[in-house]
This record gives structure tokens, sequence and C-alpha cells, in this order.
């Protein structure tokens, strides 16, 4: 017996990080059941129980850090890729279940599902990141998608919310099949869900060229959708409007990091060697991706959806870096999302302060001269609104860098001057933000006692503290990046 | 002596001194403490002077950290000849624009105080900085101040004229951002000292400089790139059209000296005479629109158009005296058009009036501020013994030498300039006092804090008109440095640009020879 079981490789060592936001999962409805009316004080630890959650998968990736392993027969690793995408995910989730402490309450009473599912959330993404099969990434696929559908529609009473919560799912189902479609044209292919033996096998001149292509088409469909590349990106706006800020905030960054490191790593590991084929693809997918995602945010009145379309355009700036397929692009895009968390989480937490209790949306006129009365409030969303457009030194600045070096590197000037000159029409927008805030008078729509108590503004601080610190020194956190994922 | 880290000291100090004015809740101490943090770094950086090694023509105070590893960024510090001085303009004129800005701005005065230290900041950085992307870091970052200064204290139409110059400027650079990155992937490495003996090879020698130059060109604002530059000035508050007009168009001349003409040498050569011809063109319709302008505060703005299309014309030719010249003319104009943007301040604080329209007699009401304003004035249109001639001289002594017909040309600009400005002078000035808000009881003169602001400026105009060779022995070694380094690379151009040098008067040969006669 022994002996079999040795032959599955059950190490279960390798998806620790994930297990333990499981453990936290289970712990977080055990304290909910018993956190009924007599004790309304464990309702309060709800959340703390689930930052530390947080706090303990952190420390066992730093635990984990530079031992990569493999399981299940080589299905998943712990490879520093892998850990590095935990590291993401667990800041946004960090950083999401600050700006929910306060909100999430006035919206919906059951606060312990919220954070278990917003843990159970980060557990799929977290895998996405340690699948080395397509059979992998589809379970951690369906897990973190699932237990978003329902975090959307959160809101029960609001029509946008329901619907955003139905769109996403019925469009993410259809996602899903692309994807699971994909994947058996790739099998077929190559006779493998695994990467390794997809790319050795078609090295070695056994599978189907056709097929595969025709399969890694499929498979970009489906993670297109995930991370809201154009033209597969209706649903971001609405899915963003719809939800709760607090997971719109969240999930604008998990699942980007997740969406693309799964991406990443099929791409390297299981087709480098088609890298002319798919990096065309994708440079036409970033450059329609960017620009669209550009030009509708230009239109937008209203915070979220400006921030969604904003969201698309980033999208587009990742993809720069990864057209050419080179390990300066993984990084490069890790990078970019790792700073993307705290500015893009941070705006929304503004957001989240700016608006009224439970409403489906907050115009862009609600910030209308509120830097005298909250200059706190008002010089972090200028933080986060020129680091997202890349003014140096911020640390949105410095993920373009990076992205946009890899381009260039690799020889793709003209994708990176696309993009440069698509961050120079973003800026327009994000201005747009500090022009009410700084340069206009309070009107009638102006937030006159915004909601921002003592953990919003801690959230806030935190995150704008990073986003200049990373821009300062971009060195210090550059290494968590270097993967060696691509070569 | 050797002062650690003075450079980095001279550069953040004012941004630690935002950090202070904004945490504190005191007006009048956030008041105090921005004027003595400029007041401070204007004196550390007077000891860079005094330390200064004239016989060094390479970088001095030289600091290098490591900073982002893996690209091979580094912190990499120094001042040369020719950013001494530019380094020196911005703490000279930061303590005068702070004071006027404490004197006459009401609303929200913290963060006020706080942009324009932050802007200091940026200012020094990008004189100072020796990597192409620490550079661009703070090239860029100044941009965020001077958004907020103009968008939020500047007049009627002040958010249109802040997105313009924001976005302008921004989309600018955008280009030189990858050519930048391209430099890197080529070379492989952002230090301008080791780019400066590392040949850039094929395309990117062309597009690189094309990419730099427009980045530059839009800052100057060279024309036909210069249409964000009226709007910014006249929309802009005083102190922060004193800054945008003295320092921050000086990055774009700076820049192109320092990156664009050392880095794309063959570009910059071949180039050249389209750079020269837009120079001159600005000259020409910059003095033009000028003297149609009703508002003193357009015209001054359009001055600066013609003025810096000088020290462009300076800077392509490619010699000692051109760039030399264009060296002190950025300095000259700092000190003039920063002078004439603070009275046209001073005048508008009194009557909130800048058209020329409703003034006229004023030396019979406000003598003292009329005797400043025609010393300033004379300052910006050349008069020989003050600043102005010394620099516009020189540089037209440079284009002489690279083509005659720029020289002819922008010197025609000298005449146009003496036109708009003494028209202006006397539409202020002179003729009969008729509007009563004009007459003494109505207008005050310059009271003793506002004297003070002036009085070491036109104590300058003197010392750098009669002096000159006090700061042309520091500007020269670092200038003949440069001049060499390009001549390196472009060896075959070098017989004929010597060629006409001959045909001149011994003047021309060298600033220096020059400059001991304009002493005498």
């Amino acid at each position: 017996m022994p002996q079999s079981l040795d032959a599955l490789q059950l190490n279960f060592a390798v998806l620790a990080p994930a297990l333990t936001l499981i453990g936290f999962t289970l712990l977080v409805m055990l304290v909910d059941i018993l956190a009924n009316d007599k004790r309304p004080a464990l309702r309060q630890a709800l959340p703390w129980v689930a930052l530390a959650g947080v706090a303990a998968g952190l420390v066992v990736c730093a635990v984990m850090w530079g031992q990569p392993a493999q399981s299940f027969q080589g299905m998943a690793t712990s490879d520093r890729f892998a850990l590095a995408l935990n590291v993401i995910v667990l800041t946004a989730t960090a950083l999401g279940i600050l700006v929910s402490v306060q909100t999430i309450p006035t919206i919906n009473y059951r606060v312990g599902e919220y954070y278990a599912l917003l843990l159970l959330t980060a557990t799929g993404m977290m895998m996405m990141g340690s699948a080395t099969d397509l059979i992998v990434v589809f379970l951690a696929l369906e897990i973190f998608s699932l237990a978003l559908y329902i975090l959307t529609g959160l809101r029960r009473e609001s029509r946008l919310s329901t619907e955003a919560s139905l769109k996403y799912f019925l469009l993410g189902a259809f996602a899903s099949g692309f994807f699971v479609y994909g994947a058996a044209l790739i099998y077929g292919a190559a006779g493998s869900t695994q990467y390794s033996i997809i790319a050795a096998n078609m090295a070695a001149g056994i599978g189907t060229p056709a097929l595969l292509y025709a399969g890694l088409a499929l498979l970009m469909v489906g993670f297109a959708f995930k991370v809201s590349l154009v033209p597969f990106h209706m649903w971001t706006p609405d899915v963003y409007q719809g939800a709760p800020t607090p997971v719109a905030a969240f999930m604008s960054v998990g699942t980007k990091a997740a969406g693309f490191a799964a991406f990443i790593r099929v791409l390297l590991e299981a087709a480098p060697a088609q890298q002319e084929t798919w990096g065309t693809a994708l440079a036409v997918l970033a450059v329609l991706t960017m620009t669209l995602g550009n030009l509708a945010a230009l239109r937008q009145t209203s915070l979220k959806r400006m921030l969604a379309y904003s969201s698309i355009a980033h999208a587009g700036y990742i993809l720069v870096g990864l057209a050419p397929g080179t390990a300066q692009g993984a990084t490069g895009a890790l990078f970019y999302l790792f700073t993307y968390a705290f500015m893009n989480i941070g705006a929304f937490a503004i957001v989240i302060a700016l608006e009224k209790a439970n409403e489906d949306d907050a115009l862009q006129n609600r910030a209308a001269g509120i830097a005298p009365r909250r200059p706190f409030l008002a010089l972090a969303m200028a933080v986060f609104m020129f680091s997202l457009s890349g003014v140096p030194p911020l640390a949105g600045f410095f993920g373009k860098f990076f992205v946009f070096s890899a381009a260039v590197e690799a020889g793709w000037t003209w994708l990176a001057v696309v993009g440069i000159l698509n961050s120079a029409m973003g800026l327009y927008y994000y201005l747009r933000v500090t022009v009410a805030m700084y340069f206009e008078a309070p009107g009638e729509e102006t937030a006159t006692a915004p909601r921002d108590g003592g953990l919003l503004r801690l959230s806030v601080a935190v995150a704008a503290l990073f986003t200049i610190l990373i821009g300062f020194y971009p060195g210090l956190w550059a290494g968590i990046f270097h993967t060696g994922l691509g070569g | 002596m050797v002062i650690p880290n003075l450079l980095s000291f001279i550069t953040f100090l004012p941004l630690l001194g935002a950090l202070v004015v904004a945490m504190i809740g005191d007006e009048a101490g956030k008041k105090q403490i921005a004027l003595g943090t400029t007041l401070v770094t204007f004196v550390a950086s007077l000891s860079l002077w005094f330390l200064w090694d004239d016989s060094v023509a390479g970088m001095q105070f030289l600091e290098d950290y490591a900073w982002f590893a893996e690209f091979g960024l580094r912190y990499t510090l120094g001042v040369d000849g020719i950013s001494l001085f530019l380094v020196l303009l911005t703490t000279f004129l930061m303590p005068i624009a702070v004071y006027f800005s404490t004197l006459y701005v009401k609303e929200d005065i913290g963060l006020y105080l706080a942009m324009m230290l932050v802007l200091e900041t940026a200012m020094i950085g990008v004189f100072v900085a020796l990597d192409l992307v620490l550079f661009f870091v703070f090239f860029e970052f100044s941009l965020i101040p001077m958004y907020l200064l103009i968008g939020r204290w500047g007049g009627a139409q002040r958010v249109y004229a802040a997105l313009k110059f924001f976005l302008y400027t921004f989309a600018g650079s955008a280009l030189m951002f990858i050519a930048i990155l391209a430099v890197y992937w080529q070379t492989g490495t952002f230090s301008l000292l080791e780019l400066q003996n590392t040949p850039i090879q094929g395309a990117l020698q062309t597009w690189g400089f094309l990419a730099f130059a427009l980045a530059f060109a839009i800052k100057i604002p060279l024309f036909p790139f210069h249409t964000w530059l009226p709007d910014a000035h006249v929309q802009a508050p005083t102190a922060g059209s004193i800054i945008l007009a003295g320092v921050l168009l000086k990055m774009g001349t700076y820049g192109y000296l320092r990156l664009a003409m050392p880095l794309f040498p063959e570009a910059a050569v071949q180039f050249g005479p389209w750079v020269a011809g837009l120079a001159v063109v600005g000259i020409i319709y910059g003095a033009l629109l000028a003297l149609v302008q009703k508002d003193i505060k357009s015209l001054v703005a359009y001055s600066s158009v013609a003025h810096l299309g000088y020290v462009m014309l300076g800077v392509v030719t490619l010699n000692e005296q051109g760039i030399s010249g264009a060296v002190l003319q950025m300095v000259n104009h700092g000190l003039s058009t920063g002078a004439l943007f603070l009275m046209v301040g001073l005048l508008y604080e009194r009557r909130h009036t800048r058209m020329m329209d409703e003034f006229g007699g004023l030396w019979k009401s406000v003598p003292i501020f009329c005797g400043f304003f025609l010393v300033v004035v004379m300052s910006s249109v050349g008069l020989p013994g003050l600043n102005g001639f010394v620099g516009e001289f020189t540089i037209l002594l440079g284009a002489f030498v690279y083509q005659p017909v720029f020289a002819v040309l922008g010197a025609f600009g000298v005449i146009l300039a003496a036109w708009y400005l003494l028209t202006a002078f006397r539409k202020l000035a002179q003729g009969p006092l008729t509007n009563p808000a004009n007459e003494a009881a109505n207008l005050p003169d310059l009271r003793g804090g506002e004297i003070a602001m002036l009085v070491p400026l036109v104590l300058l105009f003197f010392l750098i008109g009669l002096f000159p060779n006090l700061f042309l022995s520091k500007i020269n070694p670092s200038v003949a440095q440069l001049v060499n380094r390009t001549a390196v690379v472009r060896s075959i151009e070098m017989p004929d640009l010597s060629a006409p040098r001959l045909s001149l008067t011994d003047a021309a040969q060298s600033p220096s020879a020059f400059a001991a006669k304009v002493e005498r």
C-alpha cells in the first residue's frame, strides 16, 4: 500500500497555501455558526479570522519559498511562479477584507458567508498559479468563478446586482465551455493535459499541430473572458457596477492575477514553440484591449464603470509584456499585477467612501470639491489616479516600465509605442477625477459625509503607502517576481 | 572639502519641507517653514558654487547608489558647469516665488506651498540626475505639482489650461520613454556617464533622437509645439508663472543639451538645421505674437517662446560659443522673465487686470515699480551692460559660425523684442495718467518686502552683465568637453564648422575673450 500511495505522489504540501485558506474558510463558517445573537462579538471577529487566514497563507508561502516541488503526478507545483501569484492574490484579499469590514454588514446580514466565499475565491485563484495541468486549471477556475458569481449578486434587493450576477454567470459559463473545449482539443492534439508532456510531445512531432492551435485559440477565448480582453470584455463594466464595491475591488485584481498567471503558464510551458503564432494573437488583442478600454473609459461618468474600463485597458498593458513570451515579460506581468493590487483596490476604497450605503453607482461628480474638506481622501485618490496613469515615481510607472521594457527587449517596440500612447490617452480620464476633487466647487452630488471609517482609512493608507514605496524603491519588490518561468 | 550627499540634500530638502508644511496646522507656520526651506536650500546650493573646482570639466559632487539593480537603474547625481547654474537658478527663484505667494495667495495656502516645494525637488532632480530613468522620473513628476498649481489657483480658464499642460507634455514624453528603453536594450545601461562613451547604432540613432527631441521640443516649447504655453502661463498663478518660465521650460533645453545631443550626436548634426530653423521661426513668430497681445501676461508668455528660440539656436550650433551662450541665456531668461512675471503679478494683485489699455502714466503714481520694471524690461530686451545682452550676443556669434543665415534671422528677433517690450513699457508707464484707478491714491507703490524680492534679481542682472566671466569660467570647461565629445563622433563634419571661424573677429574665437571685452 505505501508504495502505491507513493506512486500517486500525493504531496499535499505543494498546495499548502491554498489548503491553509480552505482551513480558514471552514473556520470562518464555524465562527459564523457560533456567532448567534447571544454572542454578537463573535460576528465582529469574522473579518479578523479571515485576515488571519491571509496572514497564515503568506507565512506558508514564505516558508515554502525557494523549495519548488511537484505533486499529483505533475499536475500541480509550488515553484516560485506559483508562490509569487499567491503573494499577489493574498495581498488583494487582505486589502479586499479591509475595505469590506464596514461596508458588507450594511449590504448583507450573512457576514460569515461573505468572508468564507472571499477566502474560497482566493483559494481558487491561488491554485490557478500552481496548476500545471489543464484539468487542475479548470478546477481552480470553477472554484473561484462560482464563488464570485455569488459575491456579485450579494446585494439581493438591487436589480443591477442581480443582473450583474446572472450576466457574469452566463458569460462565465460560456467561457468555461470554451476553455474545456480547448482543453479537450489540446488533449486530442498532444495526448495529454499536462503542460510539460504537451510541449514534449509536440516537440517530438507526435502531436497534431493544427488541433493544438485550435485548442490554444479556444483556451485563449476562455482566459480572455476572465481577464476581460476586448472583444470578450462586455461583462466587466456591468459586473463591476452591479457588484458590491468591495467585491468589485477584490475581483478586479484577483481575477486578472489568477487568469493571467494560468494563461502565462499554459503559453510558456505547454506551447513555447508556438510563440510566434500566439505572440501575434496576443499583440492584436493587446492593441484592441488597450485602445477600446481607454476610449470607452473616456466617456464614463460613473466612477465604477470608469475603473472597469480602466481595468480593461490595464489588461491590455499587461499583454504588451506577454506577447514576446519571454521570462522578462512574465516577471513584468506579475510585478504589474502586484502594483495594480494596491492602486486599484485603493481607488475602489475611495469609491466606497464616496458612495452612499447600498447605492448602485457613484457618479464622478460625487468627488467634486472634496479636497479641501477631506484632504487625506483626495490626496490618496490622486496618488492612485496618477499611479494608474503611469506618472512616475509611483508604482504604476514601474509596472509599465517592466512590461514595456520586456516588449522593447524582444524587439516589439511598435507594441510598446502603442501601449505608451494609450497610457497618455488614459491619463485624461484619471486626471478628470483629480479635476473634480481639487479644481471643482462642491455640488449637490458631492459626498457630504464620506463613509471613511477607521479601517477604510487604514486600507487606503496602506494602499497609498505601498503605491509610493514601490515607486521609490521598485528593486525591493521586483525580486519576488523573478520566477524563472520562461527561461 | 567634501560634504557627503550634498546634492541629495539640496534635492530632497524641499520635499521634506513640503511634508512638514502639509503636516502642521498653523497657517503662519506653514508660510515660515516654506520660505525657510527654500532659503536653506538656496544657501546649501550656494556651497556648490563656493566648493566648485573650475579645472574640472566633468561631473562634480557625484553620488552613485544602486537603485533598481536588475535593470541597472542607479541613483546617480552630479553637476557640471552646465547644470550648476540651472540648479542655482532654481534655488534662487524659489524663495522669491514662495515669498510672493505668502503675500498674495489666500486660498488653501498649505497645499499651495507644499506643491511649490515638491516642484522644487522635481526641478532640481531633473538638473542633477545622471541616470536616464531617474531623469525621466523627475521630468515627469514635475508635471503633477505644476498641474495642481495651475488648476487650483489659476485664472478663469485654469482647468482647461491645466489639463492641456499635463496631457500635452505627458504625451510628448511618452515616446521618449520607449526610446529610453530601446537605448537600454541596445547599450545595456541607463547611466549618462557610460552612455557618453557608448555610441548608439543603427536606426535608433535617428528615431531615438526624434523621440527625445519631440519631448524636449514640447517642453521648451519650440515652434510649432508651443500652443500649450500661453494657456498655461496666462492661467497659472504668478508664482507658478515665475517657476514655469524661469525653470520648467529650461528642463526642455537642458534635456536637449544633456541627453538628446550627446546620446545621438550623428542625428543631432543631421537634424540640427531643422531644429535651428524651428528655433528661428519661433524667435520671429513668438515676437510677432507678443507684439499684438493686449494682455501683458500673454505678451511675456509669447516672449518666452522667442527667447527660448535663442537658447535652442545656441544649443544646436554645437560650438562652444553657441552652447556657452545658450547655457548663460537659460539663466538670463529665467531671471528676466521670472522678474517680468513677478512685476506683472505685483501689478495684477493691485489692479486685478492685466490689460495694457487699462494702464498708462504709471510713472507718476508708482515710480518705484516703474523703475524696476524698466530695468527688467531692459534686461529682457538685451541692453548691453545687463545680462540678456551677453547671452544673446554669444549665441548669435555661435550661430554665425554655424550658419550665418540663422544668425541674421535671429538678430531680427532682438529688434522685435525691443519693439514689443518697449511698447509694453510705454503703454504701462508713460503717457498721460487718464484712468483714475491708476492714481497714486488707489494704486500703492511697492512695499519693502516686494522691493526685497526684486533687488536680488536686479543685482544679478548687473552682475552677469558686467562680469560674465564669473559664470562663463565655470560653464566653459564643461561645454568644451561636450563639444569635443560630440566632435569626435562627427569628426567628418568638423572642418566645415571651423572654416568660417577664421573670418570672424577675435571675439568670436572664445566666449571668454569676448566676455573680457565686455567687462572692460
